[in-house]
């Protein structure tokens, strides 16, 4: 930042006094002269508090995360007791060679992709309805979209529990009103398939408003003049669909699947807070088991190599989500 | 409704099938309004309805009695206004240190080519994938060996985690949509970089700021996970003090729902307000690319 400062002295100073320098490179050739030296300092100069802040905040974590996943770290290293031992791959060893991990691991993953899954056909559906339906009805479902979506995810739960609650909660009574069905009574946690499916249910309430106004965004972006056509061609709405409005929609939905996948694979709290803070073995994901090894048994080395497991298994996906970003960072 | 099928097909012959087909669509799409609409309906209808009414195994779909009392119930329990107050002084100084650093680097990577900035791009990008719940392990041994653990500073610290990336990629959107010839042709007319940023960009850019600020805050406000590990139960933030409704003799749903009520109705309008314009910024050149 003090590079960059020196050659402010022209300009008043602001609180963003690294830019002017920027102003030397597009001029003058005494700023060329400086060459790339000079004009890299300048986007560095404004990058480095946030890269400082985020080395502090992010790096440095990320780096113990590691370093303590090939530790031996549990309460008396906490306490400062002993001093942290490394252990090699002992934990990962452990962890991989623990029939319950890739019981969780399945479970993890099967949960996440349908939720995504879920998530996204729904998503699309309800874009779609809300261009043929009339504008009142648009605005109705938008703003019942738009309030799900900045419900705070605790309250949302909240309401769940309440409305899943097995003696006075509103779906057993409603679901009773069907012909021919009594759930009165019911509870739906009793079954971790039936629990873990009423908490998809609520991932994918809150999942799919974001899905749905990204999309109405882009579906405004599909020009008219290509599905018509399309229809004149003699396609249906599906071949419409399939061969028009999906490919110009291809990057949003990557974009959106990709974010899906990292949100869903990132579930705590709404298993957390549904099981009230202690989820059962069957509830377990990736996050509540690491949660649970590092602060019910207190071995945080190996609720960190859990946890960096788990971000390994997502690289796979933040890489496509990459590519896509770094399209949209080149477009400008 | 009913009304209009019956007329639509005697008034106009020709029409009648089309009408019929928006009819249906008009229909789904309230199903639509109706399930996604219902859990926050039935969070306000339990808030207001009286406590006993609450637990009634035949539950009313609509209120008959109307009472405040679990309003009154919901502040007695816990430290509510405290709660409030530690979750605003996070948020708001997490925004503030958030858009004061993320918009120089935002600046840097949308208006600057330099060597470097793709990897600048992927990282920032990549650090808002790693889950919290990976971090929250070795965030809680940082705080705990700089003292931080149960304070706030620590708190924000940890927030900055989340914001920052987010705050960066968000104002990158917005800084994009506003044309680079804006800026050269206030250069050409005399300004300095720096003048034309200030003068020409920048008031452009506000309200994508005030957006990208309303939006970190919601998120900071929001936060569950770090609040619950990092702040003991004297200092809980108000997603933490939602739980305060549970206890061993089972929950007070009524008084919990109108707790659910005052710290979601604020959030939801502030985001009401801020939403479209987030969405245009979070998806720019998505579409075009």
């Amino acid at each position: 930042m003090s590079a960059a400062e020196t050659t402010t002295a022209k300009v008043p100073p602001t609180r963003r006094d690294p830019q002017p320098g920027a102003g030397s490179k597009e001029p003058g050739k005494p700023g060329k002269k400086r060459g790339t030296g000079g004009g890299a300092a300048v986007p560095w100069a404004l990058l480095a508090p946030c890269l400082l802040v985020l080395a502090l905040v992010l790096g440095y974590p990320l780096v113990r995360l590691v370093t303590l996943s090939f530790q031996k770290f549990g309460q008396p290293q906490l306490w400062g007791f002993q001093a942290a031992e490394s252990v090699g791959l002992d934990n990962f060893t452990n962890v991989l060679g623990d029939a319950e991990f890739w019981r969780v691991v399945v479970r993890t993953i099967l949960f996440a992709a349908s939720a995504v899954v879920l998530t996204m056909v729904i998503g699309m559906l309800v874009a779609l309805l809300l261009q043929r339906v009339s504008g009142w009805v648009k605005t109705l479902i938008n703003v019942a979209l738009v309030a799900s979506w900045g419900m705070p995810i605790v309250v949302a739960i909240t309401i769940f529990k309440w409305m899943f609650d097995s003696d006075y909660g509103v779906l057993n009574w409603l679901l009773s009103q069907l012909p021919g069905v009594d759930v009165t009574g019911h509870n739906w946690f009793i079954s971790s398939t039936q629990g873990l499916a009423v908490i998809m249910v609520l991932v994918v309430w809150g999942a799919v408003p974001f899905v749905v106004i990204t999309l109405s965004a882009g579906l405004t972006q599909v020009p008219k003049e290509l599905e018509e056509a399309a229809r004149l061609d003699g396609a249906g709405s599906w071949g419409v669909f399939r061969h028009v409005t999906l490919p110009i929609l291809k990057p949003i939905v990557v974009m959106l699947a990709t974010l899906s996948v990292i949100w869903d694979m990132g579930v705590f709290p709404q298993v957390f807070v549904m099981r009230g803070g202690h989820p059962e073995p069957e509830y377990q994901l990736l996050t509540t088991y690491s949660y649970d090894k590092a602060f019910v048994v207190n071995d945080y080395s190996q609720g960190s190599a859990i946890a960096l497991l788990t971000v390994l298994l997502l690289l796979g996906v933040i890489a496509v989500y990459m590519r896509q970003m770094l399209k949209i960072g080149d477009v400008e | 409704m009913a009304a209009s099928t019956a007329v639509a097909p005697v008034a106009t012959r020709g029409k009648s099938p089309r009408r019929k087909t928006k009819l249906g669509w008009n229909l789904l799409g309230l199903l639509v309004f109706v399930t996604a609409g219902f859990p926050v309906y039935w969070m306000l209808n339990t808030a207001f309805k009286p406590a006993k009414d609450a637990i009634d195994p035949n539950p009313h779909l609509f209120p008959t009695h109307f009472t405040l009392d679990n309003f009154r119930r919901a502040l007695q329990i816990g430290d509510f206004w405290g709660a409030i107050g530690r979750s605003l002084t996070v948020s708001v100084v997490v925004v503030v240190i958030g858009i004061a650093v993320g918009l120089l680097a935002a600046l840097a990577i949308s208006r600057f080519a330099f060597r470097g900035r793709k990897i600048v791009i992927v990282g920032i990008l990549a650090v808002q994938m790693v889950p919290l719940v990976a971090m929250i392990i070795p965030v809680f041994l940082l705080l705990n060996d700089l003292g931080q653990y149960d304070k706030l500073s620590g708190l924000i610290i940890t927030y900055l985690t989340f914001i920052l990336p987010f705050t960066v990629w968000t104002l990158r959107g917005f800084i994009v949509n506003v044309p680079k010839e804006l800026e050269e042709a206030a250069m050409v007319d005399g300004c300095t970089r720096t003048g034309a940023f200030i003068r020409v960009v920048f008031p452009l850019l506000a309200p994508g700021m005030v957006a990208t600020s309303v939006y970190g805050f919601i998120q900071a406000w929001n936060e569950y996970l770090y609040a619950l590990m990092l702040m003991s139960q004297n200092h809980q933030t108000a997603t933490v003090w939602l739980s305060s409704f549970t206890t061993q003799h089972g929950t007070e749903y009524a008084p919990m729902m109108a707790g659910s009520t005052m710290m979601a109705v604020p959030i939801v309008i502030l985001f009401l307000l801020v939403q479209r314009k987030m969405a245009a910024g979070l998806t720019a050149g998505a579409v075009k690319g």
